[in-house]
């Protein structure tokens, strides 16, 4: 019954699933198992490559759960992402022990630098996995649950919340790019060395992340899935295309939202954890505004409203800019901006609104 | 002494430049023609005769780096030239300058100083800068090494020297306490400058230091003599200071009282150390007394400084936001290429300024209508092009405008390359309106902020007095019905749009007198321009114009306390919690249109 | 388990340079790859552009005299959009997929932190050609740029000689370079007998536009009787507000000088120089500099990217002299194995533009001289000072508490780029 519900209609969220499973075994396999030589080998670089498009697959997913299905447009997503990111990037630092350049085993290289004489308070257990794993979803989620309550009790809709959520996730640059914040100023965090005992270098580790990041994904959408099939999930839509006529029929629409949005908050976090790792570094770079509304955009493309769509936006997206700034640095910019104005003045459903149109004209 | 004091007249900053003129040919001929006060200024003391103006370079333009150099010699060369007659006095005692200690030094230069010989300024100053050449002979020979090359000349006759004599010389050492005294001392010399711009930097560089009374006599004579009323108020305060270390108590008690009124800072700082050192417990409450009433002064004056720089911090914001304030607040339209249209506007500026170099008034001025119609320009065929298939569909024009923005960008960095591009200010916009010594107004800050009202006002006439402005009001509230009435709509949302840009092109002009012109300043605007008008309230001019200087203000108020950083993300965090209190900004519009 | 067997071997990059080598012997004729890291597009392509010109118009110069080896060099370039991950992830792109022998590139300092465990895992080479903050010394890494010794401290100094200054305003952006640089001059202004309140540290956010209260903060600062200067590491974009504001309110070159280490030629470039003039920067190196080396690099430069209006800068001279010394290190060494480059590259000495030779120390830092220039009106530099002898890099300053017993040395038996001299240890490295 409840794979029917979550499956039986969903004809491209199938496909993508099925495609992430494919590569949680192919990437693997063409990476570890087939030597250098071969043609099908796949290049550590493709691995980290596309295990960053994984996360980012996963905030664009955690996006569009509440901009397709609650109208909720956050243009602040990144605060979450990085937050998620930095919890990370602090167990990453504290793993380092005393391998980095001071040699100090309890102060990160920065705050030997900066003469700090203890670890400040809000580092302490984050030399502990599983702390850090909880802090990777509860410190986007309760800034989200805050920040959600305070906006959507006041019914801040529509452009408003998207502005405030730019000032959010901006107040947020600003802050971590201070040096006295305690997290590594503009430098930000690097140079990892191990994750629970292995070496973030290693090619199994990579691939490993690459798993976990794919798994991850899957799990995410099957959730979020399930979230927007139930009855939960269609109160929703209608808090979407009418939220005074839902509020007016007794719905408490605010607490829906909120909920929606903390959830949505943690899905960002655990895809700037798993983003870290990958890339070998977090920075304020990623609260910056505009990787924010860059991610809107991967959702927009790819088809809002749709769970897969958010998906295909991310990697379509995203391996375009990797082609064009190796192949045609100048073009790159042309070539987004020119996307984001086609895909909104002529595909408003996005990519996958061309196969739903169709879809739909076979029905007919 | 009143000879030699005249040719000290000549020197500008004792501190970095030689003992010679540099003085503007403008000065020579109005100065020589209409003596200031008394005096013949560019007469050589020596001679009497005038001096021939090629001597000093005849063009001040053109009195460069390479020529600054000759014109000092000649200087000194023309210090020799007129001597006819030297004071004994003078030989005998330079000779004593290489030997015992650094206090004795100072005693000699001291004297040399009393001599009024002309050419003990050119001396001391070699000593302060550490060209004074002492040989190996008994007597020594005194030789001044060259400010440029290895050559020199003898300091007494002024006759060039070879360089290898001037090798064979050992520096006449100094250090900080000798040169401050010798800069008193030249200082004093060049308190009767001709330009009394010279003379007000001589005086407050005699403030610096403790003022000996020694010189009381001659402030007394120099005030006298003086005719510039900011130079006779400097020269009182000088000889108040002097007076605050003679013996007698009521003397100083007095000058205290003169001191009072006087916000310089060398006047703190003399009346502090008086505060904590006088022997006499009377002057010392007198002076913390006088401290206290100048800082309540100053508190003051800061105070009005600060709300300058909230107006002005303001201006600017609200110059940025006012277009947004009719593209995004009347029209619906998140146009994220705000901030590139404040860029055009910008490189318009400029362009023209590359069009018509060396006429930078015309230039700016015209630049205003310029890029008010580049920018409307680029603004209408955005509206044309790509906005008006998007109306109702606020959330995707703001995709949309995002895309048009990274195009823009790109352009102009493929077109005019990605480096900064310089654009000057007229004089008229540099410097600063000097109020007292706490308080000047930059000039181009009060520019700005008269320019952003005047900017305001002229909106605010266009939307209320214009039938444009009706007909751009009437499809803001109720689109349907204007057009049922005949307004062509399509039309109106053109130029609305387009005088929306074209506002934000004249804001590029504005802001390219203060900071960089490039391809990512837009950036730099955008957020602040979306927290102004949300804050003031979408669709409301007045509120834009109150959330600007609102914002503008907090910010400054706060910059003292916590830094320029946590200024910014207070006030955002302030406006992110002001959004929850009243959802539609300070001035909400009213009825069912704001419900969209 | 045979699987587990067949990774280990496959760990080491050696084998996909090994295989690299291979072709290259095969076909004699392979080009040798030069990698090129600089951004292209976002904040950083403004100073970075003229950097990624500056190598291809070196590897054409050098191709045009044979090529290094009998085998062309080819460059490869990619952007790095100013995006810090993005860095890290390009250069496994240019070591990995491309396989580059050198990388010439990298301009901000956390894009250098970022790309630092990359070169360092995949063993590759990577010239660094911009002044930095010191306090890193990697085995893969060779910095042409200048520490902090070889252009804060002399510049300090020249200002306490020279002006007498005995008050000091320490203004930066907030991030790394700034923060380490005032701290190790704020800790040498003390050991030279600066009292704590002659000393002002002002940080600002990246591109400060309004500078209206720092400057009147800064001009009361040096109205307190003493000479003032501020020393300035304020980065890029808010230099321009930040002069403007100085001259509109009054405070000129010859009250308090300003003294910058990021103001260069192509930063004045895009700037009114009108209200910069007299003041100061610290460089290794000056467009105006005259020397024939010099000369011809600059018509070089001019005929390669055909506008005689553009300027040269330090961080090109650095990108000159770490060229030409891989250049030698090559032909030293007969081939372009990463690590035999490597110990071929100490100890050698190319010709700086100056009039000076640069050498390759055992830190992986060079020699420099030290300049300080006067802006003038024309956006050109008048060199007033400059150290009689080339100062070699410290890549741990003395200065700073931390890394005060710290030493860098590439060669045996310590090879360890932050070797402890008490406790006899060497810390912080991968291998």
């Amino acid at each position: 019954m409840l794979t029917r519900r979550l499956f039986l209609s969903d004809w491209g969220g199938m496909t993508v699933l099925v495609l992430l499973l494919a590569m949680v075994v192919l990437v693997p396999y063409a990476n570890l198992v087939l030597p250098p030589e071969s043609p099908w080998h796949l290049s550590t670089y493709w691995v980290a490559l596309l295990g960053k498009f994984l996360t980012f697959a996963l905030l664009a997913l955690a996006i569009d759960l509440i901009w397709g299905y609650a109208g909720i447009l956050s243009l602040g997503h990144g605060a979450f992402f990085g937050l998620g990111g930095y919890a990370m990037g602090m167990y990453l630092t504290r793993q380092i022990g005393d391998r980095g350049v001071y040699g100090n085993p309890e102060l990160p290289d920065f705050m030997v630098f900066l003469s700090y004489e203890s670890l400040p308070w809000y580092w302490w257990g984050f030399d502990m996995f599983w702390f850090a794993m909880l802090m990777v979803v509860l410190v986007p989620g309760l800034l989200a649950l805050v920040f959600g309550w305070l906006a959507f009790r006041s019914r801040v809709t529509g452009v408003y919340f998207a502005i405030i959520t730019q000032a959010l996730v901006f107040a947020l640059m600003l802050a971590f790019f201070r040096n006295e914040m305690g997290f590594g100023g503009n430098n930000g965090l690097t140079d990892f060395k191990d994750i629970i005992g292995f070496s973030v270098q290693a090619r199994e580790t990579r691939v490993a992340l690459f798993a976990v990041s794919a798994l991850v994904l899957i799990a995410a959408y099957i959730a979020a899935r399930y979230i927007v099939t139930s009855r939960f999930g269609r109160v929703l839509i209608a808090v979407r295309d009418a939220e005074s006529r839902a509020r007016f029929s007794g719905y408490r629409v605010e607490h829906y939202k909120l909920w929606l949005f903390v959830f949505s908050a943690m899905l960002a976090g655990i895809a700037g954890a798993l983003y870290v790792p990958q890339v070998g570094i977090i920075n304020p770079g990623e609260f910056s505004p505009l990787r924010s509304i860059e991610a809107v955009l991967w959702v927009a493309v790819g088809g809002r409203g749709s769970l897969f769509g958010a998906i295909i936006g991310a990697f379509a997206v995203n391996g375009a800019k990797t082609w064009f700034t190796t192949a045609y640095p100048m073009v790159w910019l042309f070539a987004l901006g020119a996307l984001f104005v086609l895909v909104t003045v002529f595909l408003p459903r996005g990519l996958v609104g061309i196969f739903r149109r169709r879809r739909r004209e076979g029905d007919a | 002494m009143a000879a030699w004091l005249l040719v000290a007249g000549g020197s500008l900053h004792a501190e970095t430049q030689a003992f010679g003129l540099e003085m503007p040919a403008a000065d020579l001929t109005t100065e020589t023609t209409t003596p200031a006060f008394g005096i013949i200024a560019q007469a050589d003391p020596y001679t009497g005769d005038m001096m021939d103006p090629s001597l000093l370079g005849t063009d001040p333009e053109s009195a460069e780096r390479e020529t600054v150099e000759t014109d000092d010699d000649l200087m000194e060369e023309a210090v020799y030239e007129g001597l006819e007659e030297t004071a004994a006095d003078v030989d005998v005692l330079i000779q004593r300058l290489p030997e015992g200690s650094f206090n004795d030094r100072r005693r000699v230069a001291e004297e040399l100083a009393a001599t009024g010989d002309p050419r003990v300024p050119v001396i001391l100053t070699a000593l302060l800068e550490g060209r004074l050449l002492a040989t190996a002979d008994d007597p020594p020979h005194i030789l001044i090494h060259a400010e440029t090359g290895r050559g020199g000349r003898d300091a007494l006759t002024g006759e060039l020297v070879d360089a290898d004599v001037i090798a064979s010389g050992r520096r006449i050492p100094v250090h900080n306490p000798l040169r401050n005294a010798l800069r008193n001392l030249i200082a004093v010399a060049t308190i009767s400058a001709p330009d009394p711009e010279r003379r007000a930097a001589s005086l407050r560089r005699l403030m610096r230091d403790d003022v000996s009374p020694d010189i009381l006599a001659y402030l007394d004579e120099r005030v006298e003599l003086e005719t510039d009323p900011r130079v006779t108020d400097l020269l009182l305060t000088v000889r108040a200071l002097a007076r605050l270390n003679v013996d007698d108590p009521e003397q100083r008690l007095e000058s205290i009282a003169l001191l009072r009124g006087s916000l310089l800072s060398e006047v703190r700082v003399r009346l502090e150390a008086t505060a904590t050192r006088d022997e006499d417990p009377e002057v010392r409450e007198a002076a913390r007394d006088a401290l206290d009433s100048i800082e309540s002064r100053i508190r003051f004056f800061r105070f009005t400084e600060n709300l300058f720089f909230g107006l002005s911090a303001g201006s600017v914001l609200l110059l940025a936001a006012i277009g947004l304030a009719i593209t995004f607040g009347v029209m619906g339209v998140i146009n994220m290429a705000h901030g590139e249209l404040i860029m055009i506007g910008a490189y318009t500026t400029w362009f023209i300024q590359t069009l018509i170099p060396g006429a930078l008034s015309t230039s700016i001025l015209l630049a205003i209508p310029a890029a008010f119609l580049v920018a409307g320009l680029v603004g209408v065929a955005m509206e044309r092009g790509v906005i008006q298939f998007l109306y109702g569909r606020p959330l995707e024009t703001l995709l949309a405008t995002f895309g048009i923005s990274l195009i823009l960008q790109q352009t102009v960095r493929t077109l005019f390359s990605p480096l900064n591009r310089p654009v000057a200010s007229p004089d008229w916009l540099s410097g600063s309106l000097y109020v007292n010594p706490i308080l000047s107004l930059t000039w181009s800050r009060i520019y700005i902020l008269i320019f952003a009202i005047g900017v305001f006002i002229a909106l605010l006439l266009v939307m209320k007095k214009t039938s444009l402005g009706l007909k751009v009001r009437a499809v803001a509230q109720n689109r349907p019905m204007a057009r049922a009435l005949g307004v062509r709509t399509g039309w109106v949302d053109a130029l609305t749009f387009g005088l929306g840009a074209g506002i934000a092109g004249v804001a590029g002009v504005a802001l390219s007198q203060l900071t960089n012109v490039g391809p990512n300043m837009g950036q730099a605007y955008i957020i602040d321009s979306f927290m102004v008008v949300v804050f003031g309230g979408v669709g409301n001019l007045w509120g834009t114009l109150v959330g600007a200087m609102g914002l503008g203000m907090m910010t400054k108020f706060l910059e003292p306390h916590t830094g320029a950083v946590l200024a910014k993300i207070l006030v955002l965090i302030f406006i992110i919690l002001f959004i929850q209190r009243r959802p539609r900004g300070l001035f909400p519009k009213k009825g069912r249109a704001a419900e969209a | 388990m045979t699987q587990k067997h067949w990774l280990t071997s496959v760990r080491t990059p050696g084998i996909v340079l090994a295989l690299s080598l291979f072709g290259a012997t095969v076909q004699a004729e392979e080009p040798i790859k030069v990698g090129v890291l600089h951004s292209l597009s976002g904040t950083m392509a403004i100073s970075e552009t003229t950097l990624k010109d500056t190598v291809e118009m070196l590897v054409a110069e050098q191709n045009a005299k044979g090529g290094v080896l009998g085998r062309p060099l080819q460059a490869v370039v990619v952007d790095p959009a100013s995006d810090w991950p993005l860095f890290a992830e390009r250069t496994r792109q240019l070591l990995e997929q491309d396989q580059v022998d050198v990388i010439f590139g990298v301009w901000t300092s956390v894009a250098r932190k970022s790309v630092l465990p990359v070169v360092e895992e995949l063993n590759g080479i990577l010239f660094y050609p911009v002044q930095y903050e010191g306090e890193e010394s990697s085995r893969n890494i060779f910095y042409t740029g200048a520490a902090p010794n070889q252009q804060a401290i002399p510049a300090v100094d020249y200002l306490m000689n020279e002006y007498g200054i005995e008050r000091w305003v320490l203004a930066g952006t907030d991030y790394v370079y700034p923060r380490t640089t005032n701290r190790i001059l704020e800790a040498y202004l003390k050991a030279n007998g600066v009292a704590d309140e002659d000393i002002m540290i002002n940080y600002t956010p990246f591109g400060h536009s309004d500078w209206q209260s720092i400057v009147a903060d800064i001009k009361r600062f040096g109205e307190q009787g003493k000479p003032t200067a501020v020393v300035s590491t304020i980065n890029g974009d808010a230099n321009v507000p930040f002069y403007r504001e100085l001259g509109n309110q009054g405070v000129s070159a010859t009250d308090i000088p300003v003294i910058a280490f990021s103001v260069g030629e192509e930063e004045l470039s895009g700037m009114d120089t009108r209200p910069l003039v007299g003041h100061l920067a610290a460089w290794n190196y000056f467009m105006s500099v005259d020397t024939p080396e010099n000369a011809e690099f600059i018509e070089k430069w001019h005929a390669f990217i055909g506008d005689t209006n553009r300027v040269t800068n330090d961080p090109m001279e650095a990108h000159y002299i770490g060229f030409n010394m891989w250049v030698q290190a090559v032909e030293k060494a007969g081939t372009t194995d990463v690590d035999t480059v490597i110990d071929a590259l100490k100890g050698v000495t190319v010709p700086n533009l100056t009039g000076g030779m640069a050498e390759m120390l055992v830190n992986h830092h060079i020699t420099k001289p030290v300049l300080i220039g006067e802006i003038q009106e024309d956006g050109q530099f008048l060199v007033v000072w400059q150290t009689d002898d080339l100062i070699p890099g410290d890549a741990w300053s003395p200065h700073l508490p931390g890394s005060r017993d710290i030493i860098a040395d590439w060669t045996p038996p310590i090879s360890c780029g932050n070797f402890n001299t008490v406790t006899q240890t060497c810390s912080g490295q991968n291998y």
